[in-house]
Parts: structure tokens; sequence; C-alpha cells
């Protein structure tokens, strides 16, 4: 629901937002499901190499790299639109420094979306 | 003079050192390099980090003071087969000529990652991608040129080539490269100050005294450019100019640059004495392939065995400062060792 917008039309003013990652009360539970399928994702070091690789990155806005750190930040709501981006070609998979199965984290969250809606505990 | 006789296996600082110290106690040495002649990979180094003084500066202390000594230096020596039996240590070259030895220090280094390995790179494709090591010796013939002969407007240099890279199986960090690619990166300012440098790197690890001063020095002196990211691939371009791409993690955006000299900072892996030796000498190596000492923390300088020490690069990637104090560690060592072994004959 976009409050902001609400309040504007009643109100004739508009309330921002704050940008901070609130950690504490963002919802963890994909970011604990796709660890639990694919523990490799802690691994990453966050170099970017992923990123530099990209073929979808080239030309959208697409980075697994950010998309990673959002993940573990429990800031989840663009990843669905997110990763529609994704060609899958797997060329991030033979870059990473630290064996990080990339693709396969692709393929995890596109999975948890596909299953379930988020008040529900994953499986 | 003692009467015990102590071999130092390989000849670079680490044994160098190992082996003047041991001398300056009282023990005949036998200081044993297979290469012709002594200095390691150093000696092939134009200038050192971080205060970029001469690498033959610290070389001509070492010579001096091998030279004053009493330590016997045989060079050109592969040492074929390594046997330990009743507390003594069998050495046999490529000659079969065996010696024995109360003692014996392994100093085999490292050697440099083969950077052909990494493809994407480009090492051995394309003519103006070189290493770490490759651009130390541009410096000392005094002149950095690209294949095409010109001096390079754009030099980039790329971090961690080999080292913590699943890729390529090392985990480890190779600890220097980092500083090494700063001080590399100032000489290039030096020497052509129209140049621009450009560093790309996942963490800057600048671990030992000066060194971050140096770090800040090649930014605020310099103008060296950090680029936060890991460099994916490199592609020629026509003309020899190399086009790198990396993400710019900083500004969450993939960049592409053109070079017209890349250089590859080269990770220190185990030499292959190493495995044959630890093999040999049934002596535990660690996950990174070094030897693995018996303590860590308190006895850097041990083996598993008995009358067999380890020091310098052949135990961890070290820089030359460590290596010398890891010798002179090595030396004390040795030294408490056989004393306590006398002691155990005499009383």
């Amino acid at each position: 629901m976009d409050i902001a917008g609400k309040n504007k039309s009643q109100f004739g003013y508009s309330l921002t937002k704050g940008r901070q990652i609130d950690y504490d009360k963002n919802n963890m539970k994909l970011r604990d499901f796709v660890i639990s399928n694919e523990p490799s994702l802690l691994l990453c070091i966050g170099c970017g190499g992923c990123t530099a690789t990209c073929t979808a990155g080239g030309f959208t806005n697409f980075n697994f790299r950010k998309l990673h750190n959002l993940l573990m930040r429990g800031e989840t709501n663009n990843l669905e639109e997110s990763m529609k981006k994704c060609m899958l070609c797997g060329k991030c998979k033979l870059v990473c420094p630290r064996g990080v199965n990339t693709r396969n984290v692709i393929f995890t969250i596109k999975r948890a979306f596909a299953m379930t809606d988020f008040s529900k505990p994953l499986k | 003079m003692i009467h015990k006789k102590i071999a130092v296996i390989g000849g670079g600082v680490a044994g160098m050192e190992t082996a003047i110290q041991l001398d300056r106690i009282g023990y005949p040495v036998d200081l044993i390099e297979k290469s012709e002649s002594l200095g390691g990979h150093a000696k092939n180094w134009y200038r050192v980090f971080p205060d970029r003084r001469p690498a033959a500066e610290i070389f001509e202390i070492l010579h001096s003071n091998l030279k004053n000594s009493r330590v016997e230096v045989k060079t050109s020596t592969t040492i074929k087969t390594f046997e330990k039996k009743d507390g003594k240590i069998f050495l046999s070259d490529q000659e079969n000529e065996t010696n024995s030895y109360d003692a014996i220090v392994l100093c085999s280094g490292f050697e440099l990652f083969e950077a052909s390995r990494k493809e994407e790179y480009g090492f051995g494709i394309y003519e103006n991608v070189i290493t770490s090591a490759g651009l130390e010796e541009m410096f000392n013939s005094g002149s950095i040129l690209t294949k095409q002969g010109k001096a390079p407007k754009r030099v980039g240099f790329v971090h961690c080539v080999g080292s913590r890279d699943e890729q390529c199986g090392n985990h480890h960090c190779s600890k220097v490269c980092c500083v090494t690619a700063v001080k590399q990166a100032i000489e290039i300012s030096e020497m052509l100050p129209e140049t621009e440098v450009f560093c790309f790197y996942m963490d800057m690890r600048m671990f030992g005294p000066y060194y971050e001063e140096l770090y800040r020095e090649s930014q605020e002196k310099w103008g060296v450019q950090y680029i936060r990211g890991r460099v994916s691939e490199a592609a020629g371009n026509a003309g020899g100019s190399i086009q790198v791409k990396a993400e710019d993690t900083l500004t969450g955006r993939p960049l592409k640059m053109n070079v017209d000299l890349l250089v590859l900072m080269v990770g220190m892996l185990p030499s292959k004495d190493t495995k044959q030796i630890a093999g040999q000498l049934d002596l535990k190596t660690g996950v990174n392939g070094f030897f693995k000492a018996w303590d860590d923390h308190y006895q850097t300088n041990l083996t598993s065995q008995t009358g067999i020490f380890i020091a310098g690069s052949a135990t961890a990637p070290m820089n030359i400062t460590d290596t010398i104090s890891h010798a002179r560690a090595a030396a004390t060592e040795v030294d408490k060792y056989l004393k306590e072994i006398n002691n155990k004959i005499t009383y």
C-alpha cells in the first residue's frame, strides 16, 4: 500500500518512507530459505566479479552482488521483479572467486516466489 | 666450533639469513641451493616495499655476512632424497653424494602463481598483459614500454591473481601482493608522470608497518586510483590495448576500461619441492600447501619431526622483513634443540 500517496491525497502532504534498512523488522524467511538450499551464498565477499561479467547487467540494472546484499538484509520487496532480468547464462558462476553457486541462488529465489506467499513458513 | 652439522635447504633470503645466524652461534653449516646463484625470487626485485629501497641493498648485507662466515655455500645442488634415520638426517644430491646432518632447516620458499592458468586475464595470449614479476624486470631494465614500444598512458593492476580464488583451488591470501601493487603503482607514476594508474582490488590488506602510509602516499602524492571490484575478464583490442571488465562495486555498476598495460598481481604458492620434501620426510602441510608448523603461535619453526626446522616463505606467504625474523628464530630453535640432545648424551 502506498502510504505516502494516500496521505498526500487525504491531507495534501506526503510522508517520506525512511531509507534505513530496518534489520529488526525485515522478514528473513527468504534469506533463510535460500541459504539452507544453497549455503555457498554465505561465502560471498562482494567483489562484484559476477556483475562485471553479467550478460543482463550490461543492459539492465540487474546486479547479483547487490541482490545478495539485499537478500541478506531481508530487503526482498523488489527481488521477484529483478529475477526476471537474469538470463541464467551462468557466467557469474564461472568467475566467482568464492565458488558461490550463483545460478542456483537465482533458481532458489525463483522457486521460493513460485511456491508461496511469505506469510507462511517456507520449506 | 661445535661438532654438530646443519644443512639449510634453499638459498633465498630465509636460507641465507638462517645460515648466517647458525654460523654466528658456531655451527658448521652447509647452505644448499638448487639454482646457480643465491637470492631466490627477491633478487629479481627492483625495489622493495614499503620504503622503496633497492632490493640489491638487502642482498649486499646478506652476501657480505655470508662471505665473512664459514658457511659452505653449495649452489647448483639439488637434494634428491631426504631421509631421517637414528636421529640424523641424510641428504643425497644429484650426484648421489650423501651427507649426514644433526639438523636441517627447510627454506624451500615459494613459487609464483602461473598467470596463464587464469586464461580469462589473457596472460600469454595478449602481449600487454604482464605479471608483477615481469614489471619488476621492466623496472630493472629502466624502461616501461608496451610491446608496441610506447610508454603506456594508462596502466591497470589486477589484485588477487591466483590468490583467494576457488576457481584455481587457492583459498589463501598471498599477503604481500596488495602492498606490492601500491609500490609498483607509485614506481610507474614516478617514472611516467603522465600515466594514469588504476588498481582493481577486492580488499586492500596493508598488514605491515608503513604500508598504510604507502597506500596513502600513492593516493595523495601520485594520484593512483583504486576501484573496488574484481576484474572478471580482459580482452585484447586492435593496436594492443587491453579492455578490462569489473564491477565498480562502490557505484554499483559494471565498468569497462581500456588500459595500455595490464599487470597481474600473481600470488605465492608453495614451491614444488615443498610437496616432495614433505612426502619424503613425512612432514605435515597446511590446507594452503605450505609446511605446517608444530604450533602456529609458539613454535612456528618446528615441524612434526625433531631435528627438521622450517623458515620463511616455505611456511606461508611472507615479506622480507618477517622472513629475516623467522630465519633468526629458526637458528635459535636449532641451537636450543642441538644443545638439548647434547645434554642428554652427556648426562
